[in-house]
């Protein structure tokens, strides 16, 4: 399968690339490491006019502390957020979520800003970024702007960042010292999640302090899974009761040849549970 | 038409090419690599992996643009003067083929998996190899050899290093 042909363009600036794609017009695809827009444009699934490949921005690439918040460039890879031990230090669930997205071949080209802005509700990095409150840093033509991640996913494969925008960079609060897992449930170890679960945890002195958990695949974008987040707070880290059962509240799963929408909602539960349970270390 | 120079297994090449030519399609039919195979050509199979800078890739799921200034070790790169490489070696001797035509994207995935952990556990064998698929489900030998690889090339000490441009 060979793609549609293209124009390309590999600039070396955002300021470069946001002429590009001003020019370029609606018929313009961002390319980032290409491990998601590869396989649409080869199956033709979309045929842009013009590609613009970001691999020359050298700005958008790399992970650097800034006070309080770990900044990670859109262009920065797989590979290199799973390595990072700054993003184990503080902000391990997203190291935990990437580390099962796709296969090792795949976390070598994979971007996440390529991830983010290509919004699939399966994609494993949604649901960490919500989870920690990450905010997502935009350029356009008007300028810089910031999106908490709350507000970055809008529908199925849309996010905040606008025609003639680009994502440059996600900024994560440092949870340095919370206890996280995500669980993923698929049946062939490299594929799409059907469901998975990402969960950040502040423990203090035995206690729930905060709680934070992010859903993947359980609608139209990932989700925060809010009802399990505050009946957990504030709960002895030693029994949280039956907090997880209300995981697929306020959720609107999709049914599919892995499952349908009962089946997911069940999931969400029992992976809420064994991602709250393997983070607290039981 | 787009210039790109790119290393192949040692040798510079300077072409020609539609922005639209995935990576295996130049390996193949520019270059004349025809030891990196397309299997499902969707990025699931992992047969036509390859090392990009080092580091494993689909080769069908990379434009040939995007590894424009950079380094592209194949199967065929890997022996030395007519020797096979111990991994290869080692797939010959656990007899880890069947059909053989995910054997040329096992051995540069096995070898992307040795590099970052050169002591895998069984495990961590076939978690490394989770994106490269055996069609014939000959996984146990495939496993086999690369542990044993794994422990001759620790023992050895001499890992081969991915080959430069020096050749």
């Amino acid at each position: 399968m060979i793609p549609a042909a293209f124009d390309y363009l590999a600039p070396t600036s955002v300021e470069e690339a946001l002429a590009a794609l001003a020019e370029g017009g609606e018929d313009t695809k961002v390319l980032g490491g290409g491990q998601s827009l590869l396989p649409i444009l080869r199956m033709r699934l979309n045929a842009p006019e013009r590609v613009v490949d970001l691999r020359r921005i050298d700005e958008l690439r790399g992970i650097r502390e800034e006070g309080d918040h770990l900044v990670i460039g859109a262009m920065t890879r797989y590979s290199d957020i799973v390595t990072s031990p700054v993003v184990r230090l503080h902000a391990a669930l997203l190291a935990q979520a990437v580390e099962e997205v796709a296969d090792p071949q795949i976390r070598h080209r994979g971007t996440i800003g390529g991830a983010l802005v290509h919004a699939d509700p399966a994609g494993d990095v949604g649901a960490p970024v919500l989870a920690l409150e990450a905010d997502l840093v935009i350029r356009g033509p008007g300028g810089e702007h910031t999106v908490p991640s709350n507000e970055f996913f809008v529908d199925l494969f849309e996010t905040a960042v606008g025609e003639g925008e680009l994502l440059t960079a996600v900024r994560i609060p440092k949870h340095t010292g919370w206890v996280s897992h995500y669980e993923k449930f698929v049946r062939v170890k490299h594929q799409w999640s059907i469901v998975a679960v990402a969960v950040a945890l502040q423990v203090e002195a035995g206690t729930i302090a905060a709680a934070r958990v992010g859903l993947t695949n359980m609608g139209s974008t990932p989700l925060r899974a809010r009802a399990v987040e505050t009946a957990l707070q504030g709960r002895p880290a030693s029994d949280v009761g039956d907090a997880c059962e209300r995981a697929a509240e306020g959720t609107n799963p999709p049914s599919d040849l892995n499952g349908d929408a009962d089946y997911r909602r069940h999931l969400a539960r029992v992976l809420t549970r064994r991602a709250v349970t393997t983070a607290l270390g039981d | 038409m787009t210039r790109v120079h790119v290393t192949v297994d040692g040798v510079q090449y300077s072409d020609d090419i539609e922005p639209r030519m995935l990576l295996v399609h130049y390996l193949r039919e520019v270059v004349g690599k025809v030891g990196t195979v397309i299997g499902c050509d969707t990025s699931n199979c992992g047969a036509c992996t390859v090392h990009l800078d080092g580091a494993s890739v689909k080769s069908c799921n990379v434009l040939a643009v995007q590894a424009d200034g950079h380094e592209v070790t194949t199967i065929e790169g890997i022996a030395v003067d007519g020797e096979l490489h111990p991994m290869q070696q080692a797939f010959h001797e656990h007899h880890a083929l069947q059909c053989g035509y995910c054997t040329p994207g096992m051995i540069m995935q096995a070898l992307d998996l040795v590099r970052e952990n050169p002591t895998p556990s069984e495990e961590e064998i076939r978690l490394g190899l989770e994106g490269n698929l055996c069609r014939c489900t000959g996984y146990q030998n495939i496993v086999k050899a690369v542990a044993a690889c794994a422990s001759t090339m620790e023992t050895s000490t001499t890992a081969r290093p991915e080959r430069s441009a020096a050749r």
